[in-house]
């Protein structure tokens, strides 16, 4: 199998600012791909180099085994684009931009489109003026999930959907991901990612900081861990990788590097040990370990959109 | 709750928000009325050289249109023919933008309806836009009424100068307040009432141009054409002449018929919607929107159908006035001059002058049009929807070809109902210039236009950022080099930058194709550049 898009080294600069500063991508076709980063940290920026919208410094881009800038046009008739901003025409009808956008990128499922219609209770009749923000995410949304393509970019898709839309949109990439499309989707929702997603990569400051499946970049990170045992608990603090201990008498919760996990199991054995519960680190937890530890990275956080 | 409820803090609110614009506009407009009269009063200290300059301005119908018309000798009459036309127009756009910026802009914005939210009536917005501004036309009146007499000017004069120059700005409030109701969003209730106030400016300007010299020399009487203009009105009342008050209550009539009408249109209509009730749209697009040129179109349609409605009115006013052109004013040799002037033909039949100078004026339309249209380009880039279109197959060079299509067919469009309007207006009142002869002589000012046109599609490739001023500064700068370039002088070199200058005059001279395909060489290199320059560019937000 190919890979949809391939990404070495893309450097972008706005002015004095370095937007993306080496950053490497692979999707590989069919896969659900989550692209995950704060704010600011060059998402919106590498997905519009692979729409050809912007022109990169240097670097090498592949999209569906073309060039993003040079081969444009043929290349957006094989994928769908939702900005993370959906700008419409004021007085056009959401029906009428649904169906511009999907014809002029080269054609509509017209039961597709009802069904998406549906399912995302999205009036077609009302002026673009009238919706809300995300009334016009979902115009976006369904103009590009009726398309038959081969490839999704998807922006912050999701940023302005109640729950229940947010089950639908994840209903329909299960769906296209099904008939074998493959999706490329930037976010800062954790659980999404981990609904939808098989694999991941991690930007910050224009730099692709950790990529692979969930349960690779699980291995890199600690479990947590909760046990209760009939005696106290003793000797965990002197084992390798254990982090945040906070031991009670018969009651202990910690965190464990993965890799020595073996390690605090066998010494767990030889007490008495009643319940013990431990889970994967939430994308949340992974996140918080990248940005969440440094300071200069927190003070970043609010400089929402510096990519735009 | 009243519907009025809640006014006074509206007011409040919005006097708070122009504590520095309005007075600013009000002491700006004073000062520079008291620094023309003292100018007035040390440059013409005695009476026979003031008489002189009247003179000699009377005689030219360019003054005339910029000026107005002469209404005696006296110093007062003096600083009246050299300013009150500009303060006029002064207080009628600081009117106009006061009214819809706290009106319509507040709706556009979001804040009406946080403030809608609260206990405040329906009526509240428009009341307190328009207590606000009429107190500024108050304030506004009395200023100017002490800049002239400080000045040493009577005061008798000042107090009909300063009611005039603030009715008018009453008026205009009252136009601006229609306005804000019929159009959704600032900027088209700001350009709707602006380009109210520069037709007004205009139509006296023609009526004056146009008007009849008295015995004296220097006395000008206008023309009825004058009387249709709002901004002729304070004109008319003659401040420093002989006064005529009662012309000043057509102002107030106008601003009572137009508040009524803002207030009967309030009530008719949800915050935020224009005068027409947002109608459900298809639910699904026709065949004709989708391709690049059918969105481009679907986006100037409304605009398009207005200028070409303005055109053919306007084509209908210019045509009938050439039998009074040729009647009235064949013996007056500054207008055939001014009008060999502006059609750039020397000398030649006066009728055939006006017409081909009014095909200039026609050919600028045209090119506002043209630049208004491309200027969509990049609103359409920044913040607007033109990523996604251009995220899907529409290549660069198709989506700005599609406007551009758009831009140039409505010029032609214009030119084409503009010079048929004038020749059916023309033959109507017996003149004989031939409605084909006329819509040829429309039809040849658009290489000019898409010159123009070329030259934003350049910039829009090349400066984005730029574009919106860039492309204003190069049609007024087209326009005053190729059309006023002759009255103001200006060596040929600078002329001929404007493709207005290489236009031939017809029907004052014989159609010359050389010029116009090379201006039509031109701006298609332009563009082509322009294309090309966006494509290599990034889209810039």
């Amino acid at each position: 199998m190919t890979d949809a898009i391939s990404v070495e080294g893309l450097v972008k600069t706005f002015g004095r600012t370095r937007a993306l500063n080496g950053l490497d991508l692979v999707v590989r076709t069919g896969e659900v791909h989550g692209f995950l980063g704060p704010n600011g940290a060059g998402k919106t920026t590498t997905l519009r180099v692979l729409l050809g919208l912007l022109r990169a410094d240097s670097g090498r881009a592949q999209v569906l085994g073309g060039d993003p800038w040079r081969d444009a046009t043929p290349l957006h008739r094989r994928l769908a684009y939702v900005p993370g901003e959906v700008n419409l025409w004021p007085n056009l009808s959401g029906g009428e931009a649904i169906d511009l956008f999907g014809d002029l990128r080269g054609g509509l499922d017209k039961a597709r489109r009802e069904e998406l219609l549906d399912r995302f209770r999205l009036d077609p009749a009302k002026r673009c003026r009238t919706y809300s923000k995300g009334n016009r995410q979902k115009v976006a949304l369904i103009a590009a999930f009726a398309s038959d393509v081969e490839l999704f970019v998807l922006d912050e898709p999701t940023s302005g959907l109640d729950p229940l839309m947010e089950a639908a949109f994840q209903q329909t990439v299960r769906e296209v991901s099904a008939r074998g499309a493959t999706v490329l989707l930037s976010s800062h929702i954790f659980s999404e990612v981990e609904a939808l997603c098989s694999k991941v990569s991690i930007i910050r400051d224009g730099v692709t900081v950790e990529s692979g499946t969930l349960a690779q970049l699980r291995h890199l990170t600690r479990t947590s861990v909760v046990v209760e045992a009939a005696e106290p608990i003793t000797g965990l603090g002197g084992l390798p990788g254990v982090h945040d201990l906070v031991a009670d008498g018969a009651r202990a919760r910690f965190d464990v590097d993965a890799a020595h996990l073996p390690g605090v199991l066998r010494h767990l054995a030889s007490f008495e040990v009643n319940t013990l519960t431990s889970r994967p680190p939430t994308l949340e937890e992974l996140f918080m370990r990248h940005y969440g530890d440094a300071p200069e990275a927190a003070a970043e956080v609010p400089s929402a959109g510096a990519s735009r | 709750m009243s519907a009025y409820e809640g006014t006074g803090r509206l007011v409040r609110l919005a006097l708070r928000r122009d504590r520095v614009q309005l007075p600013v506009w009000i002491v700006g407009s004073a000062v520079i009325l008291a620094a023309g009269a003292a100018a007035v009063i040390d440059e013409f200290p005695d009476a026979a050289g003031r008489a002189t300059a009247l003179q000699g301005a009377g005689t030219s119908p360019a003054v005339l249109l910029m000026r107005g018309t002469p209404v005696g000798t006296d110093l007062g009459a003096l600083a009246n023919f050299r300013n009150l036309a500009f303060m006029l127009v002064l207080a009628a756009l600081m009117s106009t933008f006061a009214v819809v910026r706290h009106t319509r802009q507040n709706e556009e914005t979001g804040r009406a309806e946080m403030i809608g939210a609260a206990s405040v009536g329906r009526n509240a917005g428009l009341t307190a836009a328009l207590t606000v501004v009429l107190g500024a036309n108050l304030v506004l009146g009395v200023a100017l009424i002490g800049a002239l007499v400080s000045a040493g000017l009577p005061a008798g004069g000042a107090v009909t100068f300063g009611a005039a120059c603030a009715v008018t700005g009453m008026a205009f409030a009252g136009v601006a307040a229609v306005g804000a109701q019929l159009f959704q969003s600032a900027r088209a209730a700001n350009a709707f009432a602006a380009t109210a106030v520069g037709v007004a400016y205009l139509v006296r300007g023609i009526g004056d141009a146009l008007g009849e010299r008295a015995a004296d020399g220097v006395q000008v009487t206008s023309t009825w054409f004058s009387w249709v203009s709002p901004l002729g009105w304070g004109m008319l009342a003659r401040p420093y002449g002989e006064e005529r008050w009662w012309v000043l209550t057509l102002p107030v009539l106008l601003l009572i018929a137009c508040v009524w009408g803002a207030f009967a249109l309030v009530g008719r209509r949800d915050l935020g919607a224009g005068l027409i009730p947002e109608r459900p749209g298809p639910a699904a697009a026709s065949r004709g929107l989708l391709s690049p040129l059918g969105l481009a179109w679907r986006l100037n349609r409304a605009s398009t159908i207005g200028w070409l409605v303005g055109s053919v009115v306007f084509g209908l006013g210019i045509g009938s006035l050439g039998d009074l052109v040729d009647d009235a004013l064949g013996g007056n040799e500054g207008v055939s001059d001014l009008m060999g002037q502006l059609a750039g033909t020397g000398s030649a039949a006066l009728v055939e002058a006006f017409f081909a100078a009014m095909m200039n004026v026609f050919g600028a339309l045209a090119a506002c049009f043209a630049v208004q249209v491309l200027l969509r380009l990049r609103s359409e880039e920044a913040g607007g929807p033109a990523e996604a279109v251009l995220a899907t197959a529409v290549g660069r060079a198709r989506w700005v070809g599609a406007h551009l299509t758009c831009a140039v067919g409505g010029a032609a469009a214009i030119l084409v109902l503009a010079g048929a309007a004038t020749g059916l207006a023309d033959a109507a009142v017996g003149g004989d210039i031939g409605v084909l002869t006329l819509v040829g002589a429309g039809l040849a000012q658009l290489p000019a236009a898409m010159t123009v046109a070329g030259f934003v599609v350049l910039v829009f490739g090349g400066l984005p950022r730029m574009v919106v001023v860039l492309a204003w500064a190069g049609l007024v700068v087209s326009l005053a080099c190729g059309l006023l370039g002759d009255v103001f002088g200006l060596p040929q070199a600078v002329r001929d930058v404007s493709p207005f200058t290489h236009v031939p005059a017809i029907p004052a001279v014989d159609a010359t194709p050389g010029p116009m395909v090379g201006l039509v060489v031109v701006a298609a290199a332009l563009a082509a550049a322009g294309m090309a320059l966006f494509r290599r560019r990034d889209l810039s937000p």
